[in-house]
């Protein structure tokens, strides 16, 4: 018999001016696995974080079992048999597992005894779910996947009934992703209640129960997961019919503009995240490199742009060499006709504080354009900005408003008209429309477009694999940082799914 | 004097001068092993020490002393904390903030209230924490070899200086075999994994910072109560800032920190005895050199040239909830 | 992540909340003042006489003014660069080296207006010096510079104390502190300038170097401001991956924003070494490396705003000397004090009263607040 193990009803949060969640109801049933899906920024987390006790709803219930629930701490949320495993871990790096699980829930004040009982019980725990993992081991050392595992030992070892996981594939590799779901079916088989927060349709389809959707800031439909469709979920995400492919034209690939060979690159940790990489691209085309988060894409960007220092392998730029073990210059790349739509707009692409002239220029203030002598032309600066504003519609159009007050969206396209007036010959782009409202990602794939078809070489990096098919001339994919096959644009999803998930290795690139 | 004569001298000094420092690192350790950086030890040692002083000439109270240095170090190690819990205020800041405040305070308050340049009154025995002498220690004194390492060097010193060897290993109980303790080092690490986990992050560091004043308190009142009879201006000296650069170069671990406050007083003690004596080999040393040699250690460990000291890193910065 | 105030008018923010922390700044001070038995508002009436009220006390209030000049910019240029530099202290003192090692060559053989950049070219260059190690064990190494900073104050206190008993002290003197610099070594005194401004003042040690500082406050905003290399400076200060992203190498910036910051902080020497005592003494700079971090906070780190600053400490010392005589339960401590609780209002709890003034305003005009509040999205 199934019973609500959760039900909330008219919950309101807002930041400021920006409303998360807007009078949501929500009934979750007890022994199920809920999907709660929308696009980054629908307000799911705000949404789970309230339940978890991590923010306080400005109005609105909470039951928990049939009972009103007030949830003030995440210690009223854990009394009351909630876990959470957030997207970003909360583990202790330099603890152990042990120390990790106990943390909060030791029992007495003194840990002689407490260590002992805690070890017992984790080791219950990690025979009964099949979560094997050292006690001992420092968090440190062990991979992300085993990580998440201790997140979920901490959840259980708390009496948990009740499991959120917050994108939990997000840094997983398909594999790992894999097991987390087989291990999320046997909880559901002992009976615990799991909700899932994706943005990802596939892994909906694949484990849940029910879903329910979000939609900026509000539930717009709970289905049963057998009951729907991925096209219908993705229209409810973005609330109209999505135009998954973007009007354009033949491509004409000319000379190789970008070439590279051989390219491995460690992370500041010394593991290899981009190993023995090779692909050329070509002017007028846009290469789009498809894969799961965290299999070395960003690496490979850093790498070739000159923020991060490449181990071995060279790379091409219109003809000459580019120095990538040394000292990388980006400034030396930028006069050379690259440009770069970095992944990360917040802390790389723009300097928030700053005003939007300033950010306008930012990578290209050694210009002459921008320089009276030894001094910044102000005017100049203000004058370029301003032309770009125009050109690209940046609203509000006022370039000293500090960056930080534009919309993600307008934040992106500070920086997309910073790159593209440069008519670069080479573009790398990175997630161009992560945290985009929908308007603004037509925008901008057309920009981009309007680029290739230009004859500039495009290198396009994202982790959307609609974005990456609607764009992209030719597809890699990257998997474990190896480049593991190239696809046309008519290439399946599922046929790139299998891909992004390692499998058919044989038919690598060429 | 022989040299085994000179060298008990030497360490019984060391020993007294390491005290101050030992507890304020002591200190200091609570603090940042919780995520707040403290640069204010100096200040809070020194309110502390005047407090005391105060304390004593009035009340006639070593013990007075004690509790109202331990009143003024925790109220200010509070304001710290208000500044860089509550309003997630810059930790530097603050803690420069606090040094101004009590080097100023101490002598305008000792001057109105004394009238003697900014001292406090000259302190009676009764007033201060005297030397305890150990069971046996005159008796013992004539065994050779051991006995005065007995009656020198570890009887004869005020109950302070026991009291804060004690605190090097239940400091260490505290911090790895405490609830409290795990949770503190866990605070300092990732406050957000300590808050997810259902423990105020606030309440926690709060109740970190008054152990550094607490423990200020009590190396204030070592200053004026039993290393001297009365509290004189400035009288910390720099050993704040010591006492800060030995947690450094111990790198937050308690048993370490002992050996370094140990090390810096032993300097402190060396440089003060061999003034204007040539050494054997390397000649005359200048003062000075042994005086920064604390520094100057210290600057050569931050910058890796021997071993490394991570410090704990959620430190210095304020904690908020992510969105 | 986002900004968790709501955004007010640049006069507020600039203004208004910088005015309020000062304001309990001094509340607090005052109730210090009663504390020891006085009467806070006359002491203040005292401290504004004492620093203001005949000429001789003005030119004293701008000579100390000159000093929190330069530490103040010196701190500042480091802020921008997201740099704690508590050394201002220690370089002023190796500055000082610089000034009298340059004095004690040429005062003899050159007039003063040739040494006198001779003598600029020397603190820059040894407060810079001093700041050039902390730096580079930032840049290269990962040292926090806070600690490395704070270390060579002492260190500096240790090797100047040397350096003036065994090397620099004239034979068969006893003072630690070297020769008198002859007339090449000596500033001239700017007293002329209130003189004919109508004040009479006696003697007093305000000399020509205020115009350097001055001088420097300009340059130091041109440079933040209008230069390729400030606005690398404050990129990094803001965001060391989007400087990085820029090409901007971070161990260079580091370097050379703390090479600025320490030859300002050095050249804060030239105005007592060079333009009063006219020799090297021992801890001449009496705390205005520390007074710098209390007037970079208050100016928040705009020359426009160190200048005033500046001068308001240079008023507490001058004042603050009058009123000790006055007095008798007040020292000159109490600018301690009162510089303490300043950097405690003004920095450490600068946004203390931000959500008052917050909800103030947005009760008077609710569509002002919450305007800055779109960069959080995602998650």
């Amino acid at each position: 018999m199934a019973h609500t193990a959760i039900e909330l009803n008219g919950i309101s949060k807002s930041f400021g001016a920006v409303h998360a969640n807007r009078n949501i109801d929500l009934k979750i049933t007890a022994g199920t696995i809920h999907g709660i899906i929308g696009e980054n920024g629908a307000g799911k987390s705000t949404l789970m974080s309230i339940l978890y006790g991590f923010y306080q709803a400005d109005s609105g219930r909470i039951q928990v079992a049939g009972k009103p629930a007030s949830i003030k701490t995440p210690s009223a949320a854990i009394a009351l048999g909630i876990g959470m495993v957030h997207q970003h871990f909360m583990l202790v790096e330099n603890f152990t597992v042990l120390e990790n699980v106990m943390l909060g829930a030791e029992g007495e004040a003194l840990l002689n005894t407490s260590i002992a009982k805690a070890r017992d019980e984790l080791e219950r725990l990690e025979r009964d779910y099949g979560l094997e993992v050292d006690p001992d081991a420092l968090i440190e050392d062990l991979p992300v996947g085993l990580q998440q595992r201790v997140e979920i030992l901490k959840a259980l070892y708390r009496g948990a009934d009740i499991l959120i996981l917050d994108e939990p594939t997000g840094v997983l590799t398909p594999a790992e992703a894999d097991h987390l779901f087989r291990i999320l079916r046997q909880l559901k088989e002992e009976g615990k209640t799991v909700i899932l927060i994706t943005h990802k349709l596939r892994e909906i389809m694949a484990i849940t129960d029910n879903v329910s959707v979000m939609r900026q800031g509000a539930m717009v439909a709970t289905r049963k997961t057998a009951e729907t469709t991925v096209e219908e979920l993705a229209e409810l995400m973005v609330g109209r019919h999505v135009l998954l492919r973007v009007e354009k034209g033949e491509g004409r690939a000319g000379d190789v503009m970008l070439s590279v060979k051989n390219l491995t690159v460690k992370d500041s940790r010394g593991v290899t995240m981009v190993d023995d990489v090779s692909f050329d691209v070509r002017a007028g085309e846009i290469v789009g490199i498809a894969g799961v988060a965290g299999n070395g894409q960003s690496q490979l960007l850093e790498a070739i742009t000159g923020v991060r220092q490449a181990v071995s392998g060279t790379v091409t730029l219109d003809g000459t060499p580019v120095e990538l073990t040394g000292e990388a210059d980006p400034v030396d790349l930028r006069k050379r006709g690259m440009a770069h739509v970095p992944e990360d707009r917040h802390h790389v692409g723009l300097v928030l504080p700053f005003e939007e002239n300033e950010n306008a220029m930012l990578g290209y203030h050694w210009q002459d354009k921008y320089l009276k002598g030894p001094l910044l032309d102000i005017e100049a600066i203000r004058d370029d900005a301003r032309r770009k504003i125009e050109k690209y519609d940046i609203r509000p159009a006022d370039c000293r408003l500090k960056t930080a007050n534009f919309s993600g969206g307008n934040q992106q396209k500070i920086v997309l008209a910073r790159e593209m007036e440069q008519d670069p010959k080479v573009l790398i782009v990175g997630q161009p429309t992560r945290g985009v409202d929908v308007g603004a990602i037509e925008f901008i794939h057309r920009r981009l477009i309007d680029m290739r078809d230009q004859g500039k070489a495009v290198l396009l990096v994202s982790v959307e694999l609609d974005e990456i098919r609607s764009l992209s001339d030719r597809i890699l994919v990257m998997f474990a940082g190896r480049v593991v096959g190239e696809r046309g644009p008519e290439a399946t999803e599922g046929e790139l799914g299998l891909l992004m998930a390692g499998v058919e290795k044989k038919e690598a690139a060429e | 004097m022989d040299f085994f004569t000179t060298l008990i001298l030497v360490l019984d000094s060391t020993v007294r001068l390491s005290v101050p420092l030992l507890l304020a690192a002591l200190a200091g350790l609570y603090s940042e092993r919780s995520g707040v950086f403290d640069i204010g030890l100096e200040g809070k040692m020194l309110a502390g020490a005047f407090a005391a002083g105060a304390a004593a000439a009035v009340t006639g109270s070593a013990w007075a002393g004690l509790g109202a240095a331990v009143l003024v170090s925790v109220f200010l190690a509070l304001v710290h904390g208000f500044a860089s819990i509550t309003h997630r205020g810059n930790q530097i800041v603050s803690g420069v903030a606090i040094n101004f405040i009590a080097a100023g305070a101490t002598i305008i308050l000792g001057q109105a209230w004394f009238r003697q340049g900014g001292r406090t009154p000259s302190l009676p025995g009764d007033a201060r924490f005297g030397a305890l002498h150990l069971p046996f220690a005159d008796t013992l004194r004539d065994v050779p070899f051991l006995g005065p390492i007995y009656a020198e060097l570890i009887s004869g010193h005020s109950l302070l200086v026991y009291l804060a060897f004690l605190f090097v290993p239940f400091t260490w109980w505290v911090l790895f075999r405490t609830r409290f303790g795990l949770r503190l080092r866990a605070v300092g690490e990732n406050p957000a994994a300590v808050d997810t986990a259902g423990i105020s992050v606030s309440w926690l560091r709060y109740r970190a910072v008054m152990c550094t004043g607490l423990l200020t308190g009590l190396a204030g009142t070592y200053l004026s109560l039993a290393q001297n009879a009365g509290f004189v201006k400035d009288m910390t000296a720099g050993r704040g800032f010591i006492a800060l650069a030995a947690l450094i170069f111990a790198k937050w671990r308690p048993v370490p920190v002992m050996f370094a406050c140990l090390l810096f007083g032993f300097l402190d003690a060396f440089a003060i005895r061999i003034q204007g004596t040539p050494l054997p080999l390397i000649g005359q040393v200048p003062v000075q050199l042994m005086q920064a040699l604390p520094y100057i250690l210290t600057v050569v460990l931050l910058a890796g040239f021997i071993g490394k000291a991570i410090p704990p890193r959620a430190g210095g910065v304020p904690y908020v909830k992510e969105r | 992540m986002s900004a968790p105030y709501a955004k007010l008018p640049a006069w507020a923010d600039y203004g208004l909340i910088p005015l309020i922390n000062l304001a309990v700044a001094f509340l607090v001070a005052g109730l210090v003042v009663m504390l020891v038995g006085e009467n806070p508002i006359r002491a203040a009436a005292i401290l504004v006489e004492g620093a203001l009220g005949r000429g001789q006390n003005i030119a004293y209030t701008l000579y100390y003014a000159t000093s929190f000049i330069f530490t103040g910019l010196a701190v500042a240029v480091a802020f921008h660069c997201s740099l704690f530099n508590i050394g201002g202290e220690g370089q002023a003192y190796v500055g000082g080296l610089g000034v009298a090692l340059v004095c004690l060559a040429f005062d003899s053989v050159l007039p003063w207006w040739l040494v006198f950049p001779l003598a600029i070219a020397g603190a820059a260059l040894f407060g810079a010096a001093w700041a050039f190690i902390p730096a580079y064990f930032q840049a290269k190494r990962g040292s926090h510079i806070v600690i490395t900073t704070i270390m060579f104050n002492f260190i500096a206190a240790s090797l100047m104390v040397y350096l003036l008993v065994n090397v620099l002290k004239p034979a068969g003197s006893q003072a630690p502190q070297t020769r008198t610099f002859l007339e090449g070594g000596q500033l001239p005194k700017l007293n002329f300038v209130l003189e004919a401004l109508g004040f009479s003042v006696r003697s007093a040690p305000f000399n020509l170097s205020f115009l350097l500082a001055l001088l420097a406050a300009f340059l130091v905003w041109v440079l933040i401001w209008r230069t390729r290399l400030g606005y690398e400076i404050r990129m990094r200060g803001f965001s060391p991956k989007a400087a990085r992203y820029a090409g901007v190498s971070e161990t260079k910036i580091i370097i050379i924003a703390m090479l600025i910051s320490g030859a300002l902080a050095g050249m804060m020497a030239l105005n007592p070494v060079m333009g009063d005592q006219n020799r090297l003494q021992m801890d001449f700079v009496t705390g205005a490396g520390f007074v710098g971090i209390a007037v970079a906070l208050m100016g928040r780190s705009h020359p426009a705003g160190i200048v005033p600053a500046a001068i308001l400490f240079g008023m507490l010392y001058q004042g603050g000397a009058e009123l000790a005589f006055e007095m008798p339960n007040i020292s000159r401590d109490m600018i301690v004090i009162i510089q303490g609780l300043v950097i405690l209002f003004a920095g450490a709890l600068e946004n203390m009263f931000r959500p008052s003034v917050q909800a103030l305003f947005a009760s008077l005009s609710p569509q002002a607040a919450g305007v800055e509040a779109r960069q959080g999205e995602g998650g």
